[in-house]
């Protein structure tokens, strides 16, 4: 088997002419979880998007389970790859356990009649997201969190080698992020699931990443072990503000604090 | 047997059983002798073929129940098909204007003279497919498929539509317009059992491929992203949806006019009775239309004390209501 999940060669992407994605080069290996990070509108979407198959590549090239992305057929790439978009709908007519079923399509006929077998690895999926006390309710009647939590349900029902998620703690509570972050490391350790997501949350992201890549208007700034990603320097080039960078006490990882305004001044070196 | 089936089983059930009542009812009333009574009598003259009965109940009235049933399957499964690809409940081919499209291209085709068919059949399809490409064309553009810009283009083309039709007719001096007027309106009175038997040969495929893409239409509710990362064809079953959607209510309308709202009516209350699994629903949609609008014909045959009006009039009677208070609903 081999240890790639994903290998990315000089990928880039423009959009009616406006460059989104810049030649960006990365591999990631087998259960490992791979978390994007960069500013707003520095391309993180377009990239899981492409990663997932939903945005045709143009340039570069972008190897999936050792076979290039353009050979796999949309039925048979969506048993390798579930998606998890950064807005789920709400106004889906169904309930959640339906939603979750629906996960099995891509191993099911046009007409996506599932077995008992089906039926039992949407169960096993709603107790792993824990969501099975749900699974008669409709997708408007949940909270925003539970509502991630069944299409996270959904995707991992789908059985795939890789999950993409774009910022599926965007728009949640502390708790609730801790709760999503903890269920894909979690994911990553028991089904050897490989874990490619979006956060816009610098610290959440050093604490459970494995890789980092740091991304800035479409052009890849660095890759590598949270350590190494996030420094000072890199980062408030990036981001165009005063950051500090320490250690959390938990994990000796790196931990950011944006800095405010008033605090400059006092300091008269910068 | 998984629950799927059972569940499209038991309901296609029950709507068959009230589809075969309501085309009992519909063989026994009439304006010539009504009831029990005279449907005892064309049973019997089943062997008789010279008999009166025979010829009202089963040259008259059964090809005009049977192409009710097919109009109402129609209509209801087009707009159940329309609601799901553009993700909103309130789509429906009359209301989006491809049913007025059709309704352009078959007054075309009867102004030149052209047969039924595949004359005005051909120019009705072109007529409604290119409203359903103008509304799809003015709605999108850069904005999101939004609730309203669909319904407004909706109604715009709709209007324009009308005017087009008015038109037409204004121009020609033929004693053929009182027909037209009465056949826009929703008439179902025109067809005998050949036109009833051409109608199932072009309808019947169309219900086969809708019901095989049932599933693919449940994951297109999750909107576009959402389908493909599950290993849905997109662009391809939209495309071929919309095709033979807009193949289907151009060929009723060729043959009726236009009957508005039974796509919106029908498609709605299956969903409230049986939920939104397209896999049930499309059956329930075919058998469920079908019964309903042999209802609306029979009422419309039997309330006047003379004559009949369209069918159209009542499913508008009963449609636009609905309309406004789903409409109200969903703010």
């Amino acid at each position: 088997m081999e240890e790639e999940s994903i290998c990315a060669k000089n990928l880039s992407y423009a959009y009616d002419g406006a460059s989104v994605l810049s030649n960006l080069s990365f591999t990631v290996n087998n259960g490992e979880f791979f978390i994007v990070i960069g500013p707003n509108g520095s391309g993180k979407t377009t990239l899981m998007k492409i990663i997932a198959g939903l945005i045709k590549l143009k340039s570069g090239e972008l190897e999936i389970k050792g076979q290039s992305v353009k050979n796999y057929k949309r039925k048979i790439l969506a048993r390798k790859i579930a998606f998890v978009p950064q807005q789920v709908p709400t106004d889906f007519p169904f309930v959640v356990e339906d939603v979750v079923l629906f996960g099995r399509s891509p191993h099911l006929g046009t007409f996506g009649l599932g077995s008992v077998a089906d039926i039992n690895l949407a169960k096993q999926a709603m107790k792993f997201t824990e969501t099975s006390h749900l699974a008669s309710r409709r997708l408007n009647q949940l909270s925003g969190g539970e509502c991630q939590r069944t299409f996270i349900a959904r995707a991992i029902c789908q059985d795939p080698d890789i999950i993409v998620l774009d910022e599926p703690t965007a728009s949640l509570d502390i708790a609730h992020q801790l709760r999503i972050m903890d269920m894909m490391e979690k994911m990553k350790q028991e089904k050897n699931i490989t874990v490619i997501m979006v956060s816009h949350d610098v610290n959440l992201a050093a604490m459970y990443a494995d890789t980092l890549m740091l991304i800035n208007r479409g052009q890849q700034v660095r890759v590598g072990p949270p350590g190494e990603v996030l420094t000072y320097e890199t980062l408030e080039s990036v981001y165009g503000c005063p950051l500090l960078v320490d250690e959390n006490p938990l994990d000796k990882l790196p931990r950011v604090t944006p800095v405010p305004g008033r605090y400059i001044k006092e300091l008269p070196d910068r | 047997m998984s629950s799927v089936v059972k569940q499209i089983i038991t309901v296609s059930g029950i709507m068959v059983i009230c589809l075969v009542f309501v085309m009992l009812l519909g063989l026994c009333f009439g304006s010539s002798g009504s009831g029990i009574r005279s449907f005892a009598q064309a049973v019997e003259s089943f062997s008789n073929p010279d008999s009166l009965y025979y010829t009202i109940i089963w040259k008259i009235r059964f090809p005009r129940v049977l192409i009710a049933a097919m109009v109402g399957a129609t209509l209801s499964l087009g707009g159940l098909v329309f609601q799901a690809l553009m993700r909103n409940p309130l789509a429906e081919p009359y209301i989006l204007g491809i049913s007025g499209g059709s309704a352009i291209g078959a007054i075309i085709g009867i102004l030149l003279n052209l047969s039924r068919f595949p004359g005005v059949s051909i120019f009705a399809f072109l007529g409604g497919m290119g409203t359903l490409f103008l509304v799809l064309l003015i709605s999108t553009g850069k904005t999101l498929l939004k609730k309203e810009s669909l319904l407004l283009s909706g109604v715009m083309v709709n209007a324009f539509c009308s005017a087009v039709i008015m038109f037409l007719i204004s121009l020609t001096q033929d004693a053929r317009i009182h027909n037209i007027m009465f056949w826009l309106m929703g008439d179902l009175s025109s067809g005998g059992k050949s036109e009833a038997l051409l109608m199932g040969i072009m309808l019947l495929p169309c219900f086969v491929v809708i019901f095989w893409f049932s599933n693919s239409m449940n994951l297109l509710l999750m909107g576009k992203e959402m389908a493909l990362s599950m290993g849905v064809n997109v662009k391809f079953i939209t495309v071929s949806l919309l095709v033979i959607s807009s193949f289907m209510v151009s060929a009723t309308v060729c043959y009726c006019g236009l009957v508005g709202f039974v796509g919106l009516v029908i498609p709605h209350l299956l969903r409230l009775m049986f939920g939104a699994d397209h896999r049930v629903l499309v059956p329930a949609c075919i058998f469920g239309g079908g019964a309903y609008l042999v209802l609306c014909d029979l009422l419309a045959r039997t309330l006047p004390h003379q004559g009949e009006m369209p069918a159209g009039v009542i499913t508008a009677l009963v449609g636009a209501p609905v309309f406004i208070f789903l409409l109200k609903r969903s703010e």
